[in-house]
């Protein structure tokens, strides 16, 4: 059986005049993902996480969260999530705790004290409740946006560059957060962060999206292996090595040599046969290091279309 | 609803700017009022200078009424302003804020978000109206004491016995609610079109001085326009110290100034529940 589909998004556009912030997205999300949505700036993230939350009206498509129609149960599925949209704004001019407790009674909910500072102490805010938020740094008031989403114990999580203006010890916390929440709490989320490195640390499936539409979708295990990666390696002997390499049908695989390094596309397996061929011929190989990552591979994505 | 309207009007007595129109009120009333008590007697003299080889006048024409009646006439274009600060800001605060963003996605419906606020809106205008009126005759009866009230209607002179003129001032107030009213529903309207509150402010109060001025001046095409204009009928709370009260001309004002409240808190809805949220 198929896991149940928490947020299903179809043929999503929207427009600004002449501009085509999202044009015919397709996205789902499954019970229990960890879900990366990446993209440069201005790819349309934004504009489609505030469709999501019924910021922005979409121009055409269709949006089903919990399975149901976010135009005809909005009220209902918003019940069931807790969002950080951009920049984490509050009442500056009220205190940590009753902007929570306002935004707790708006959302019909009448929390208790206890679990108003527990989400504070989740957040490490505990000790500033009283504080007004005006008084707060930019990552202090990121930590209350992330505190105002899980308030009301919600299903879906939809955070949207959590970790921006973290140092990086907030940032390792936030990491750390969103695998509790994921694995000890059962949560599903919608993750957009344009740190791509955390969400190949957190995210098990992905989205990248370029000028409103999706490039590639899918496990990010599989998308990480599905091209060469590029490997560096480290040899004693460069020049040897080079010279050697030129005459091989691996020359074609050789991206760079520079300094020491031989820097090779290739896929897993001919990783272990260079490494093997270099030592046969008594090339001292003093380090493999992949260099690919999600990043790169967002980069390679991105950068065809620019 | 009622939470949501408890927590607008909440956010809005926490900001220092709700507060300076009941500082202004506070700071002016008394300064009127111990100006009169300076310089009124004279003033009514004045007023009263053609009458007196006629007529006799006795007892206390400088009254609390008499002050009251002054301050409310004369306070048409200075307590719109005090209104626009904090409904202008009703909406386009939360934009600049960018709280807009934690509002929306609460499960609660645009409709309630702004019918809310609108309430709280007026409520803030009802108290600062009942904030003048107490403080307008309260001081004013520890200063000037009570009496008949001396008024000038049409050429004619009105006197209202002691015992006839609070409940006057009371449908007075209450009219004057309702003509702030509309000035808290333009501003409000304004500020669901925009992102920054200054702009509401400005806008609903530069409208107010163009009608004001256009009511004031007697030019042919000015008088054929003066009906469409609402601040022709902002004055018609004059009618209640009128002897008989111009009963239609007061329910008809009424009814024109509810019908733009109406209207602008409508277009409003209207315009908010369309609007995307990009701040």
């Amino acid at each position: 059986m198929d896991p149940e589909k928490i947020i299903e998004v179809v043929n999503l556009s929207k427009h600004f005049k002449e501009l085509k912030a999202v044009d015919g997205l397709n996205i789902n999300v499954y019970k229990g993902d960890v879900f990366g949505f990446l993209g440069p700036n201005g790819a349309g993230k934004s504009t489609t996480i505030r469709m999501l939350l019924s910021l922005i009206t979409p121009n055409e498509g269709e949006i089903r969260i919990f399975g149901k129609s976010l135009q005809g149960h909005r009220k209902e599925i918003l019940k069931k999530i807790g969002a950080i949209v951009e920049k984490p704004d509050f009442y500056g001019y009220l205190s940590a705790y009753k902007n929570l407790e306002i935004l707790g009674k708006i959302s019909a909910g009448n929390y208790s004290k206890k679990r108003i500072m527990e989400v504070l102490e989740l957040v490490g805010l505990s000790k500033r409740y009283k504080s007004k938020v005006k008084t707060f740094s930019h990552g202090m008031k990121q930590r209350l946006g992330i505190a105002q989403a899980l308030l009301h114990d919600p299903e879906l999580i939809i955070l949207d560059e959590p970790t921006t203006g973290l140092d990086p010890q907030g940032m390792k916390e936030i990491r750390d957060l969103i695998i509790f929440l994921s694995k000890e709490k059962q949560k599903t989320i919608f993750l957009s962060s344009h740190i791509l490195y955390e969400v190949e640390l957190v995210a098990n499936r992905m989205i990248i999206i370029n000028k409103g539409s999706a490039k590639v979708e899918g496990k990010v295990e599989e998308l990480l292996n599905a091209n060469n990666l590029k490997v560096t390696f480290e040899v004693g002997d460069w020049e040897n090595a080079k010279i050697l390499i030129d005459n091989t049908a691996w020359v074609k695989k050789l991206e760079m040599a520079i300094n020491g390094k031989l820097t090779f596309l290739l896929t897993p397996e001919e990783i272990s046969e260079l490494n093997k061929y270099l030592v046969q011929n008594n090339i001292a190989v003093n380090a493999v290091i992949p260099t690919r990552s999600l990043e790169e591979y967002f980069l390679s994505i991105t950068q065809k279309e620019a | 609803m009622l939470t949501l309207i408890n927590i607008e009007l909440y956010k809005i007595f926490k900001k220092w700017r709700t507060y300076i129109g009941f500082i202004a009120i506070l700071v002016l009333i008394p300064i009127i009022e111990f100006a009169l008590k300076m310089e009124g007697q004279r003033s009514i003299n004045f007023m009263t200078r053609d009458l007196q080889q006629s007529f006799i006048f006795v007892g206390n024409l400088l009254n609390s009424y008499f002050v009251s009646y002054l301050i409310l006439n004369s306070l048409a274009v200075h307590i719109p302003f005090l209104i626009t600060l904090v409904a202008g800001d009703l909406l386009a605060g939360e934009a600049t804020a960018g709280t807009y963003r934690i509002l929306i996605t609460r499960p609660v419906s645009r409709f309630s978000i702004v019918t809310s606020k609108f309430a709280a809106g007026i409520i803030y205008t009802f108290l600062l109206i009942l904030f003048l009126a107490i403080l307008s005759l309260g001081l004013g009866s520890l200063i000037f004491g009570t009496g008949d009230l001396l008024n000038f209607s049409n050429g004619s002179i009105i006197v209202l016995a002691k015992n006839d003129i609070l409940w006057r001032f009371l449908l007075a107030y209450l009219f004057a609610t309702l003509s702030m009213g509309v000035v808290a529903s333009l501003a409000f309207l304004f500020s669901a079109l925009v992102e920054n509150a200054i702009g509401p402010i400005i806008t609903t109060m530069a409208i107010i001085i163009i009608f004001i001025i256009i009511s004031a001046i007697n030019i042919g095409i000015f008088q054929d326009i003066r009906p469409y204009l609402f601040t022709n009928y902002m004055g018609a709370w004059r009618a209640f110290f009128d002897n008989p009260m111009d009963t239609y001309e007061v329910v008809k004002s009424s009814l024109i100034l509810f019908a733009h409240v109406v209207v602008f808190y409508s277009a409003a809805l209207i315009i908010f529940q369309k609007k995307d949220i990009l701040t």
